[in-house]
């Protein structure tokens, strides 16, 4: 497999599963993407989305039910996993235990009859980049988890792979390692420019990693866009409500003047931006806790009273529940020396009340 | 508060150790003091020294050619039936639709008696049998065929009773190994071959080492299918076979004794060796990583 490409195309991938009572369901239904060499793209999704079928199928790990897969020019879908020569890294780093670090690092190269000598200096490289120098000799078992993945990644990056796929290759390590080991791989996939797909349930790690966020659900594409779209304007209900709005309010559509609809509830008049066509009477709006501003200027515009019925101290601010006089819950991010009970009015920015169709 | 070593070695008795209780009084009970008491036998001949019976069995023209005769029945059963059962062991580590019966179908003659079975192939493989009568009709071989009551007959009821066993017991090993292994060496270029060979093969040794043992242990003793199925006074003269003679046609109970200890520390040369070949493997948990 040649190592020099510039894109790796998917064209409706689709993936079929036999469900429960022989009925048939789409795991990944129609994934269509272009992957340029240099680009660091994440799947991000919740669990049963589809996103670590779509790996299996680029690995080649899983048959595709339809569409194809292109690196440049060469249909790879129909090649079997050890013909595509993708590295890639798997989420309880599957090491083989009975290799030491060295040979677990050298298993391709073997695989590969490339030169003894060879093989030497390039896992010694390899290892360098993972930094883990001095552990050749040991078994994976005697390793932490933290450095069993550091093998797993040199072991997928050390045959220089076109495209280095990772199936949630932090989730089994523990907040500090999470964050130091996300650096790494965001350095790693700089340093070798080739291109990475990485799946993830987590946004934190989408967006600080990637060049791209592939959010799905139920095996379809919600939105394809860079970290900052994601974050700032989610496609639809089910992108922002991943994405961490976690305020998600149905209300009815008072009036629509162009892109601002006002909405209402009981105890409730805001206005805030549409991002889809809505249809019927009534919409959800979504709005970030950290969005919303707690205020004593009751003339602002755009605000909400009500009570303050929890509060989570997160050291910098706090976590406030506050709850309108008819029950709606509303999650605020305010200053800690608010008190749980007291009497608060807080202010939704128009431009960041997001304005969707109920699902 | 921290749990000092104090604390620790205060540890109220663990009760349910009692549990072991019963399994250990059968063992000293059943086991190892009949052992002992077989061994000390061994040394009390009816005439002659402490070792009369050894230098008897060593030197005796019936007796001590039964340990090659055991051994050659015993050692390639198992190495066949060993051999076999890998390949399709491996192949059934997947689920699929058929994977369920097929174990059944090889699992069913463990459900066989050794005696049952040796009916079986004397009806079946004998010179009036099926076998030979199809052979026989449908014009592909027209002589006379000897598969019982000689050499073959005992090492094809060996295979047909100890399948099941090597097969079942590998059949835990294969699966036990995480299959992400085989899909993380494809990724690296290993085709399914290699795949095998580098990842399955070396965990499985150390299993496979103690199928082997398990199953030969097992073929060793061989007796009822030397005695129905072979010519117990000749080439299928195990040494099972010498111990019973011994036991209950000459009544001499040390002899026997003696012959017993002899084929026990026979078997254990064997286990031994293959055991200790075993460490030269790769010997701890087979997955991948953490969970």
């Amino acid at each position: 497999m040649k190592h020099d490409f510039s894109e790796l195309r998917l064209d409706r991938v689709t993936r079929r599963f036999a469900g429960a009572g022989g009925k048939a369901f789409n795991a990944l239904d129609e994934l269509t993407l272009t992957v340029k060499r240099g680009e660091f793209i994440a799947l991000l999704g919740p669990s049963g989305c589809g996103k670590s079928t779509a790996l299996n199928c680029i690995a080649g790990l899983m048959q595709l039910s339809g569409g194809t897969i292109h690196l440049d020019e060469t249909r790879i879908d129909t090649l079997p996993p050890e013909k595509r020569g993708f590295g890639m890294v798997f989420q309880n780093y599957a090491l083989f235990p009975h290799m030491s670090v060295e040979k677990n690092v050298g298993f391709g190269l073997r695989m590969r009859d490339v030169p003894a000598a060879e093989i030497a200096s390039r896992v010694e490289k390899a290892l360098k980049l993972v930094q883990l120098v001095g552990q050749a000799q040991k078994l994976p078992g005697q390793l932490s988890g933290g450095q069993q993945q550091r093998v797993a990644i040199a072991r997928a990056i050390v045959i220089e792979p076109p495209l280095i796929l990772m199936d949630e290759p932090l989730s089994n390590l523990d907040a500090k390692l999470r964050i130091e080991t996300r650096a790494e791989i965001r350095r790693i996939h700089r340093e070798l420019d080739r291109a990475t797909i990485y799946v993830t349930h987590d946004q934190d790690e989408a967006l600080s990693l990637a060049d791209r966020i592939v959010v799905m659900k139920d095996g379809v594409v919600q939105q394809i866009a860079a970290p900052p779209e994601v974050y700032a304007q989610p496609a639809n209900l089910h992108v922002a409500r991943f994405m961490g709005y976690r305020n998600v309010l149905e209300l009815a559509v008072a009036s629509g003047d162009g892109d601002r609809v006002a909405l209402s509830g009981p105890d409730i008049s805001i206005t805030g931006v549409r991002k889809q066509p809505l249809s019927g009477g009534r919409a959800a709006v979504a709005i970030r806790p950290e969005e919303i501003v707690v205020t004593d200027d009751r003339a602002a515009g755009n605000t909400i009273a009500g009570r303050v019925d929890n509060v989570e101290y997160s050291g910098r601010d706090a976590l406030l529940d506050v709850v309108t006089a008819s029950g709606t819950l509303l999650h605020v991010r305010g200053a800690v020396t608010i008190r749980r009970g007291d009497h608060v009015h807080v202010r939704v920015p128009p431009e960041r009340a997001l304005v969707y169709p109920l699902d | 508060m921290p749990a000092s070593a104090d604390t620790l070695a205060r540890t109220p008795f663990d009760r349910s150790l009692l549990l072991v209780v019963p399994a250990a009084a059968f063992m000293l009970l059943l086991f190892v003091y009949p052992f002992l008491y077989g061994l000390a036998l061994s040394f009390n001949p009816k005439e002659g020294g402490a070792l009369a019976n050894y230098s008897h069995f060593f030197t005796t023209d019936n007796l001590w050619p039964t340990i090659w005769i055991t051994l050659k029945l015993a050692l390639p059963a198992t190495l066949i039936n060993v051999a076999f059962a890998l390949p399709i062991a491996y192949k059934m580590r997947v689920k699929t639709r058929y994977q369920r019966w097929v174990t059944m179908i090889l699992v069913v003659p463990i459900t066989l008696g050794t005696v049952l079975i040796a009916e079986g192939m004397l009806l079946y493989f004998g010179p009036r049998g099926w076998l030979s009568q199809t052979l026989q009709f449908l014009h592909l071989y027209e002589g006379p065929i000897r598969l019982t009551h000689n050499y073959w007959g005992v090492l094809i009821s060996l295979v047909i009773s100890g399948f099941p066993f090597a097969f079942l017991l590998i059949l835990s090993y294969v699966t036990g190994i995480d299959p992400v292994l085989a899909r993380a060496a494809a990724t690296l270029g290993a085709d399914p071959k290699a795949q095998f060979r580098h990842i399955y093969l070396p965990l499985l040794a150390p299993g496979l080492a103690m199928c082997f043992c398990l199953a030969f242990v097992q073929a060793f003793s061989v007796f009822p299918s030397a005695v129905l199925l072979g010519s117990p006074a000749g080439p299928t003269r195990v040494i099972s076979i010498a111990a019973y003679e011994a036991a209950f046609e000459q009544y001499d109970y040390s002899l026997a004794s003696a012959i017993a200890m002899i084929m026990g520390f026979v078997q254990l040369i064997i286990v031994a060796a293959v055991l200790s070949l075993r460490n030269v493997f790769y010997r701890g948990p087979v997955s991948g990583g953490k969970g």
